[in-house]
């Protein structure tokens, strides 16, 4: 069987060393090419990552001992209302899409995405919200708040963002932040929908589609869906404080759970935004280091489909305590309850995936099974609180932090972190230090563990989340100590991990085309890409294009 | 990774007030049962699921004396992806019924006739519990009578707010139901057992949330009773004897307090702040954040941001004296 993609690896050459490079922060300004974009989208997720961590740091060390008074009760409410507001629309969402911009378009054999520009335009506008809502902290002084970052909680639970209480312009500037993060949100999505729907090389039906675009498109088309309406809520909000209307102003008949149900409809499948390209990442990494294809394709396709439907209809899990009556909880309860079903179905694919297999624990495949063990713990804390019963208990505890950062931390963040280790070599031409690599593994995962397993523990034993201090006398205080104690253990490994990817840059070994014998076109191309990424349109007859080349006698177009 | 699991045992264990696995009424036992089975569950798949991945990762480790050949290629297996999906969704529907039983029997039972009813009402950053049937009003100490079999007397509670969501959470007594503006909602809770409950607000509800706390006085019938009929009088007024007290009186009601606070039988009917007509009483000021006694009561007076900062009462300027005086009649307050 002919195998053309040979042709595109044999004439993409090396970028062109032309005469005088032009001014290199004139080139980054005014690209619009899905690489650099990519890379500033990851650039500056990193940078708020930074910001979001040393916020939580500062909690972490209020809360150590009972009663502490290292800062104030308005210095830590607008921590913890900063922290969650970067963590999701600063760091969670642009990093996501910087790996999705630079990774969608070579793996799927296009030169680019669909709107290069909206793409351009899209970072920008996230990048401009992102600065905006920091801006606060010194712009943010009106009449009553002098400087102050927003207080009123990452889901800013109506009323207490009405004017009444919450003076000042704190609120305008979460508010407009997040609005704004909303339409560069949407803008991405609108370009990675239609980049893979549109833009497949030769022979790239749907069905011969890697996972990871498919799981990107269902991601970005939940984008859509879910984001929508958060950037809705957004200006009704911005109406009810400044031209006194109505929707969410109890004191004039408004509806403090209408922003409930406006938020978590986006809240809830945002989880899964965020988790999807998470999966997308394991999905590429274990098969390559379990040297074996992905077991069930098709069921992974249609469980990633199915876990965006589902998804948008389990919001209100969020609202067990708001008194929806039994009718409606029980409702959200199966829904929520069946979405494990095909997380599931995931799981024991990825397992049947290494079964069999010759597992290489390279630090992107140590990653990977962190998440994978993280993860199942996860789904499992997840399905205790989707007990809606339970759920009155557990809810608003930190229990659910230790939840939902088990999501967050455990499983989306060990993924990137597999995904940095994975790709770096492509995008950089040099490998990462497997050394540094697993220093930064073993590290980050006792931090991880001491600080999220430990965390489960106070919820358990009535502690709410967003107290800024407690009493001696609730049983809270050493377990508190210990969760701040793992925290000095991440930010060890995470030395480690930004030291790596400096030193890697400079001193790391060659990469080549395809370090680690992966299957998928983006190792066809030189690392880095050409700034074209495939000189010729590649033309694919299976999923695994390249282990069709390097297994002639075997191709995998035999068994599709 | 399975440090989770021994993690649950110890905290059923752990020394707390507000540990969900020492329930002590009917709505925190059914919850407490329904957490044992969800937990028994979740645990055994964590084992069955975690030790194959364990299992996999080492005996398909790569070995240096493998060969250089690349393994089975397997591509997967309708009848394995079948089995997969229908044993997670028998146990899906095992747990869907059993938490629809215990939602129902929490939510859903009728209201019996011969209950205790309060009205709950949450403020920034403090409770007001009003009993509509013995003309009581009071705030922040929940006083309950307890309710056996033999002689039930739950206790339902109406919750709303005056401002911002709260919610309220005593981890013993009941799950928690969120109290918010221009809504209703109702929640029962019945302790067989005479104690002090704890809990706090658990909706993030402003920059004193931390300090919103619960306390919920469960008392014999006859504890209860007394204490309700001492409630339904109005404030001591008669000081003789006493006269710092009775200028203490007179620095009250000359004040900005009456705007905020009622004191029962007198000019003080602000609605804003607690009512104080038996503040003596009360084993806690500041929405239980401190003990209730003189000196504490003196500084909360001089300046409640020293020990609540974002509290809504203002620090009042007065001097020394007056701040002595008014002490004096607070406490004075049976």
């Amino acid at each position: 069987m002919a195998t053309p993609v040979l042709e595109a690896i044999d004439q993409t050459q090396a970028p062109p060393q032309g005469p005088p490079r032009p001014n290199v922060i004139y080139t980054w300004l005014t690209t619009v090419d899905h690489k650099k974009i990519g890379l500033m989208y990851i650039a500056y997720a990193l940078v708020f990552l930074l910001v979001g961590g040393v916020e939580a740091i500062l909690m972490r060390i209020q809360l150590a001992v009972p009663n502490n008074h290292f800062i104030s009760p308005q210095v830590f409410n607008q921590l913890f209302t900063m922290h969650g507001t970067t963590m999701v629309f600063f760091v969670g969402m642009p990093i996501l899409f910087g790996f999705g911009n630079y990774l969608v378009p070579l793996m799927i054999g296009a030169r680019d995405m669909a709107f290069p520009r909206l793409n351009a335009f899209s970072f920008w506008v996230s990048a401009f919200a992102g600065l905006l809502l920091y801006f606060s902290y010194f712009g943010a002084s009106g009449l009553y708040a002098a400087g102050s970052a927003p207080d009123v909680g990452w889901f800013a639970y109506a009323p207490l963002t009405a004017k009444v209480f919450s003076p000042g312009h704190s609120t305008d500037y979460w508010t407009l932040a997040v609005f704004l993060s909303g339409v560069g949100s949407i803008g991405t999505a609108l370009n990675i929908v239609t980049t893979i729907l549109c833009m497949r090389c030769k022979g790239m039906k749907m069905s011969r589609m890697p996972l990871l675009p498919w799981l990107y498109l269902v991601m970005a088309s939940l984008v859509f869906v879910a984001v929508s309406p958060l950037t809705a809520a957004q200006i009704m909000l911005t109406l009810d404080r400044y031209i006194g209307s109505h929707f969410f102003d109890t004191q004039a008949g408004g509806s403090a759970v209408l922003w409930m149900h406006f938020f978590w409809i986006f809240g809830h499948p945002e989880v899964y935004v965020l988790v999807l390209p998470a999966f997308a990442f394991v999905n590429e990494i274990v098969p390559v280091f379990s040297r074996k294809a992905m077991f069930g394709y098709p069921a992974m396709v249609a469980a990633s489909v199915s876990i965006g439907f589902i998804s948008l209809s389990v919001w209100a899990h969020h609202m067990f305590t708001v008194g929806l009556g039994a009718a409606g909880n029980t409702f959200f309860v199966f829904a929520t309850m069946v979405i494990s079903v095909p997380t599931g179905i995931k799981i024991f694919n990825w397992l049947a995936t290494i079964w069999g297999g010759k597992v290489i624990f390279a630090t992107p495949m140590m990653f990977c099974v962190g998440f994978l063990f993280q993860f199942l713990i996860a789904g499992l804390t997840g399905i205790m609180l989707s007990a809606a019963p339970f759920d009155w208990q557990l809810g608003n505890s930190y229990f659910v932090v230790a939840h939902f950062h088990y999501v967050l931390v455990g499983s989306i963040l060990f993924a990137i972190f597999g995904a940095f280790y994975y790709w770096y070599p492509k995008v950089t031409g040099k490998m990462m230090s497997e050394t540094l690599g697993k220093w930064h593994f073993w590290l980050f995962l006792i931090g991880f563990h001491l600080t999220f397993d430990f965390m489960h523990v106070p919820g358990l034993l009535g502690m709410p989340r967003r107290i800024y201090t407690y009493e001696a006398g609730r049983g809270w205080g050493g377990w508190n100590l210990i969760v701040g104690i793992g925290a000095i253990f991440q930010v060890a490994g995470l030395l480690f991990f930004v030291y790596n990817l400096v030193r890697s840059y400079y001193r790391g070994k060659e990469a080549g085309h395809d370090p680690w014998d992966a299957w998928t076109l983006e190792w066809a191309v030189p690392s880095p890409p050409p700034v074209y990424n495939f000189a010729i349109e590649p033309t694919v007859n299976s999923r695994r294009p390249l282990w069709d080349l390097k297994h002639p006698e075997d191709p995998d177009s035999d068994y599709e | 990774m399975a440090f989770l699991a021994p993690l649950f045992a110890v905290t059923a264990l752990a020394q707390s007030p507000t540990n969900i696995f020492a329930p002590a009424a009917t709505p925190a036992h059914s919850i407490f049962g329904l957490s044992m089975l969800v937990l028994s569950v979740t645990f055994g798949i964590f084992l069955v699921v975690g030790g194959l991945l364990l299992y996999a990762l080492i005996r398909y480790r790569h070995r240096p004396t493998d060969s250089d050949h690349e393994p089975a290629q397997i591509y997967g297996s309708n009848q394995i992806e079948l089995s997969w999906t229908v044993i997670p969704i028998l146990i899906v529907v095992m747990l869907f019924l059993t938490t629809t039983r215990v939602i129902l029997r929490t939510e859903a039972i009728p209201k019996p006739d011969n209950t205790m009813d309060v009205t709950v009402i949450g403020h920034q950053f403090w409770w007001e519990y009003r009993y509509p049937k013995l003309g009581i009003v009071t705030a922040n100490e929940l006083h309950i009578p307890t309710s056996d079999k033999a002689n039930p007397k739950p206790t339902y509670l109406t919750m709303s707010s005056a401002d911002v969501s709260h919610s309220f959470w005593v981890p013993r007594l009941a799950g928690k139901m969120d109290v918010i503006p221009n809504r209703v909602n109702t929640m029962w809770i019945d302790p067989p057992d005479a104690g002090l409950y704890l809990g706090q607000c658990a909706q993030y509800c402003g920059t004193q949330h931390a300090k919103m706390l619960l306390r919920v006085y469960a008392q014999s019938p006859e504890d209860f009773a007394a204490w309700a009929s001492q409630q339904q009088k109005p404030a001591q007024q008669d000081f003789t004897g006493n006269p710092t007290a009775a200028a203490g009186q007179t620095v009250f009601m000359h004040n900005a307090c009456i705007n905020c606070h009622t004191v029962k039988g007198t000019v003080a009917t602000g609605r804003f702040g607690p009512d104080l007509t038996h503040l003596a009483i009360r084993d806690t000021i500041a929405a239980g954040a401190v003990q209730n006694n003189p000196e504490n009561l003196r500084r909360w007076i001089d300046d409640p941001n020293t020990m609540k900062p974002g509290s809504l009462m203002p620090a009042m300027h007065l001097n020394d004296h007056d701040l002595d005086l008014i002490t004096a009649y607070l406490t004075q307050l049976h």
